[in-house]
């Protein structure tokens, strides 16, 4: 019987292990084969059964955009000029951002059923939570940029720059929360709930719906730095930057942005990596409990 | 026994154990503490078992319910890491481990396949090379692209089971068997796991079925309560349980019938 050895490709006896996966976050990339089938199968059974199917990603941004125009652009105008495309840049970095929370947050108890009989690294689950929301981001961006040109846009590069930063960002802020708090969430569900207060403080905690030339008036130099703490400002702020800022002309500008907006976003990008870091680390931690948990 | 290079699971002093919560909100817990009751209770599911298995042996899993055979099987499986002590296997795993649990009932039954295929570590070039071939075992006819939440139970399982015994593997679990297949399904069934038994594979089979583990094994491994009781010989170990009586007959509702084929489908 010791003919049928197991044999790799190079012909050598793979070595004995344990059989759980280990490697974390780098064997999910390392299994992209898996992550890409896991998105599509999100995408596609989100739409399954829909007649516009994925026109509807482009129909939910397109009508909010709407309401933004004629709610917040003019019955409530208060003078921040384009003030719709305003809104609607920090809705993309806002959405893409919960989204992913907390999608991410629910996707361990939602896919329990293969956790708990099948040996995969289950940082799968949040990660591919936050590529479906990844997705419908382009279609967002798309009619962003339509409206943009529509409002005079003069694109520069370093707005190229500025998009890149944000969705770099979010993305890393992202994951790494996801990360913490599916696991979490096997442990008491109290956590999908707790996900959905701060989601709640993230959209109003941003310059949004309201512009950030107001945080500066009404804080003052000094306060307003603490404002700025938060990392999700200043995704917004460089969507914004990208995309809104260029719609304005040099007068209008003034007092629009604070100071140093791409070396605050490139530091808090070091710091949503070392967070990332953190979250697998403390996943890994509680990892061995989540199959026994997930009843 | 030392290990050598045809050496396939070894498993030292592997021990899991569970917390059971008997409440779960703060108030229950609050009143429970208040009262002095126990809010948790820890057991050991496997308890100091330690074992090594060779390339190519077929090993019957036997005990009663609830003593650790799926907890062992988790672990071996690797979507359980033992509390202390180590298992280590070598090469690529497959299981008939809940086979259809990565199904989506919205997806059709060819892309449940290619991702059922995935998540137990297909790659995209061996989907596509064995494709058809899985297909045509599960046998489901003109169905398989309307959306698997449209099959039957039985359906649904044979396309699990049909992925399953397809892939390369070196080490094959076998834990909820065909309950649910019809007869000409569950003997083309016990067919493939004979081959894959005589190809050399390590076959970890799970069964109370007294008559397939004689006919599939060459060793038993029995559990109580977390330990290992037994470990040798087929017929001792199944004597060792006192399966081989009368009450063999009456576990077993098909033994009656023509072969011990059907025995493979009252298990579990």
């Amino acid at each position: 019987m010791t003919s049928l050895l197991p044999t790799r490709r190079d012909g050598g006896v793979p070595p004995l292990r344990s059989p759980a996966p280990r490697a974390g976050l780098l064997e999910v990339f390392q299994r992209r084969y898996l992550l890409r089938l896991l998105v599509r199968r999100e995408i596609n059974a989100r739409y399954s059964g829909s007649f516009l199917g994925l026109i509807w990603s482009y129909i939910n941004p397109l009508s909010q955009f709407c309401i933004y125009y004629f709610i917040l652009g003019k019955l409530l105008d208060r003078g921040t000029p384009n003030f719709a495309v305003h809104v609607f840049a920090g809705m993309i970095v806002v959405h893409f951002f919960n989204e992913t929370f907390n999608a991410g947050t629910r996707s361990m108890v939602r896919n329990k059923n293969v956790i708990r009989k099948m040996a995969l690294p289950r940082e799968m689950f949040p990660v591919a939570s936050m590529l479906v929301s990844l997705y419908h981001v382009a279609p967002q961006l798309l009619i962003l940029l339509v409206v943009c040109l529509a409002y005079g846009w003069n694109p520069d590069p370093m707005g190229l720059l500025a998009i890149v930063m944000a969705i770099t960002l979010a993305m890393l802020l992202g994951t790494g929360l996801a990360l913490l708090f599916s696991v979490a969430n096997v442990f008491f569900r109290d956590f999908a709930s707790v996900v959905g207060i701060l989601t709640n403080f993230v959209r109003f905690g941003v310059p949004m719906i309201y512009p950030y030339s107001i945080v500066e008036e009404r804080f003052g130099e000094t306060l307003s730095q603490y404002y700025l703490y938060n990392p999700l400002a200043s995704a917004v702020l460089l969507v914004q930057r990208a995309t809104w800022y260029g719609t304005l002309t040099v007068e209008e500008r003034a007092g629009e942005l604070p100071s140093y907006l791409f070396e605050r976003g490139a530091i808090m990008i070091a710091i949503a990596a070392v967070f990332l870091v953190f979250a697998q680390w403390v996943f890994r931690h509680f990892e061995d409990r989540i199959p026994e948990r997930l009843t | 026994m030392s290990i050598t290079d045809s050496t396939s699971i070894v498993a030292e002093n592997i021990t899991k154990s569970f917390t059971t919560r008997y409440q779960r909100t703060a108030k229950q817990v609050a009143v429970a503490k208040m009262k002095g009751r126990k809010v948790s209770d820890r057991f050991d599911a496997l308890h100091d078992v330690s074992f090594q298995i060779e390339q190519g042996e077929s090993i019957g899993l036997m005990g009663l319910n609830g003593s650790g055979k799926s907890t062992l099987l988790k672990i071996i499986n690797g979507v359980m890491a033992p509390d202390s002590g180590s298992l280590r296997t070598r090469g690529r795993i497959f299981g008939l481990i809940a086979t259809s649990a990565g199904f989506h009932p919205q997806l059709s039954g060819r892309e449940n396949i290619i991702l059922n295929a995935a998540i137990l570590g297909m790659t995209e070039a061996e989907t596509r090379r064995k494709f058809d071939e899985i297909v045509d075992f599960a046998d489901i006819g003109n169905r398989l692209d309307t959306p698997v939440g449209h099959y039957s139970s039985g359906q649904s399982a044979r396309l699990g089971f049909s992925v399953a015994v397809h892939a390369d593997c070196d080490i094959f679990l076998a834990d909820e068997v065909l309950a649910v297949g019809d007869r000409p399904f569950k003997r083309k069934c016990l067919k493939k796991m004979e081959e894959i038994r005589d190809s050399g594979r390590t076959l970890f089979y799970v069964s109370h079925a007294a008559g397939s583990v004689r006919r599939m094994c060459n060793r038993v491994l029995v559990l109580q309560d977390g330990h290992l009781a037994f470990d040798g010989d087929v017929d001792e170990g199944i004597k060792f349980l006192h399966y081989d009586d009368e009450s063999d007959e009456a576990n077993e509702p098909d033994a009656d019938e023509d072969d011990a084929d059907e025995e493979l489908g009252a298990d579990i």
